[in-house]
């Protein structure tokens, strides 16, 4: 079909259809926003009134702020950790010739494509022997098993692109491997391991399962309180609390997005 | 030139070559022993209860392949994970082909409304569909506001609902394999078809559709595999007639404290995913799932 032609009948209804599916993809995460300035304690839509008192709510009842506290912790230790396992792995996938390499990457996909409510349970059992359970480590270990497999095809993708050439000049003038890694590799993987490790801590932020099984009543993270609120009470301070994370996804795309725009304009990875 | 030394340089070099590589493997351990130790390790541990209790037993699979409720709910989800799949590529098909044909801002505008749902929190997705669905709702509200109905309809904890939810949640999973397979075809090859004398519909037909269908099949089989573990949606949006097989996994731990059962319901959930998976790999290659993100 000739996108640029004139506007025919069928164009006219698929570019509608299409219209409405991006709506319905789009529109539960805008409607927060609106219900989240509710003067009424109803879900009301079109809100009625302003104000701010569903913020004000999450700010002072217990265990939210918490709760934001502990997911960010989290967030930025799993970000970190899984960086720097799953970039040193991506390495070792892309410039190492192993045999079953392929089998190896499809291997450690597996962390996204078995249920998470298995691994979940697999994690909460081996943790609990640890005594790691309702601490940041327990988190951050089961945060990490889940990002990895993103950051390992992220990392590999932008090892992929550097020119090897590059690396292997500057070991024939002398640098040793570490050194080379770290003044020329590096500096060329950089918006890789930046947008890797944006995603990892969107990822760690948004975990619910795991968290589900390792929270303690004194540890837990923005998700866990989110999943209890809206089993036990929907109020409109939950709104709040999901515009705050809409606003956080977004801030985080966008810097992704910034990032890729830097890499397409120099030109390199 | 001296051949014996030429030799043994190529040797040398191939010794050197082999050890570059041998060493560059060493990068992989701290990745592989990590998730060795938190997740391949828990994970057999986990499995295995469902053949020890304590000795070798094959009870749990008898109880789980015997019971009507069991197969029930397996079908239920097979048949829960169709419907979604197939919602799902009737919507996202159009989007892609729509990704694929327009340029600069539109297809920029496009690929960030398809990201930004991918990349928001679940529970949010899930708390705005019960703001939009609920009794006190938008669309019950505002149907009562305009005089179109006296009572609030019940739009939630239902089938529809369980669908519509998961449906939300896969759609991008379905949309970017079936665009980043649409990308790769060349354009002139439409154009040859419009050449020869073909219609744009049967251009699109002949030509386009079937080099598209690799997409579908990655999508279709990506969308179907995480629908059949799901276990948030179904838990927020069903009822009870919509319990589906995460969920009486879940039931198994945390109500009934049944590892050694709830053990053999995740193998079974285990293999029947890990066969598709297998398909999938063969089909596209995992790494294609996220491969196109943030372009």
């Amino acid at each position: 079909m000739n996108m640029n032609g004139p506007l025919t009948l069928p164009k006219a209804i698929l570019y509608l259809f299409v219209c409405l599916v991006l709506f319905f993809l789009i529109v539960p995460n805008f409607i927060v926003v609106p219900i989240s300035f509710n003067e009424s304690s109803l879900l009301s839509f079109p809100p009625e009134g302003f104000s701010l008192k569903w913020y004000a709510r999450y700010w002072e009842l217990p265990g939210w702020v918490d709760a934001t506290v502990t997911s960010f912790v989290v967030a930025i230790l799993t970000a970190i950790t899984s960086v720097v396992i799953g970039s040193f792995a991506a390495y070792g996938l892309v410039r190492g010739r192993l045999v079953g390499g392929k089998m190896l990457s499809s291997l450690l996909m597996l962390p996204i494509i078995i249920p998470s409510l298995v691994t979940a349970i697999a994690l909460f059992n081996v943790l609990s022997y640890l005594k790691l359970t309702g601490t940041l480590a327990g988190f951050v270990i089961g945060h990490t098993v889940i990002a990895l497999p993103f950051v390992i095809t992220i990392m590999t993708a932008s090892l992929r692109s550097i020119d090897m050439t590059v690396e292997n000049a500057a070991r024939n003038l002398g640098a040793s491997r570490l050194m080379t890694i770290r003044r020329v590799t590096m500096p060329m993987a950089m918006p890789g391991v930046i947008s890797s490790g944006l995603f990892a801590f969107l990822i760690s932020f948004d975990e619910l399962l795991i968290a589900l099984f390792i929270s303690s009543p004194q540890v837990a993270t923005l998700p866990k309180k989110l999943w209890e609120g809206i089993r036990f009470e929907i109020e409109p301070t939950l709104a709040a609390v999901s515009t705050l994370l809409v606003m956080l996804s977004l801030l985080i795309l966008a810097v992704a997005g910034l990032i890729q725009l830097i890499r397409e304009k120099r030109g390199n990875g | 030139m001296d051949l014996t030394a030429n030799a043994l340089n190529a040797d040398e070099f191939r010794r050197l070559n082999r050890r570059e590589q041998w060493v560059q493997m060493n990068f992989l351990v701290p990745c592989l022993l990590f998730l060795v130790l938190f997740f391949f390790v828990p994970l057999a541990m986990f499995l295995s209860n469902a053949f020890f209790d304590p000795g070798f037993t094959l009870e749990h699979f008898e109880k789980a392949f015997t019971r009507p409720l069991y197969m029930k709910t397996l079908v239920k989800t097979l048949k829960l994970s169709l419907t979604t799949t197939i919602v799902c590529v009737i919507l996202a098909y159009p989007v892609a082909f729509v990704i694929t044909h327009t340029s600069g801002k539109v297809k920029t505008a496009i690929l960030i409304l398809v990201l930004i749902p991918f990349w928001t929190n679940i529970l949010v997705r899930m708390f705005a569909w019960l703001a939009i669905l609920g009794r006190n709702g938008v669309i019950n509200s505002n149907l009562i506001a305009i005089g179109a109905i006296d009572e609030p309809i019940s739009l939630l904890y239902n089938y529809f609902a369980v669908v519509l939810g998961m449906t939300h949640y896969m759609l991008p999973f379905m949309i970017l394999p079936i665009y980043s397979v649409m990308a790769a075809i060349p354009a002139n090859l439409t154009d040859a078809a419009a050449n020869l004398g073909a219609t744009p519909f049967r251009a699109f037909l002949r030509v386009f559709l079937p080099l598209s269908l690799p997409g579908v099949g990655a999508g279709c089989l990506l969308v179907f595999i995480l629908s059949l573990g799901f276990f948030i949606t179904p838990a927020l949006m069903g009822g009870a007639k919509d319990t589906m097989f995460a969920q009486i996994i879940e039931i198994q731990i945390n109500q009934m404290l049944n590892w050694g059962f709830a053990a053999a319901l995740s193998t079974i959930l285990l293999v029947l995913t890990i066969i598709l998976y297998l398909i999938y790999d063969r089909l596209l290659g995992v790494d294609r799932i996220y491969g196109k993100e943030g372009h």
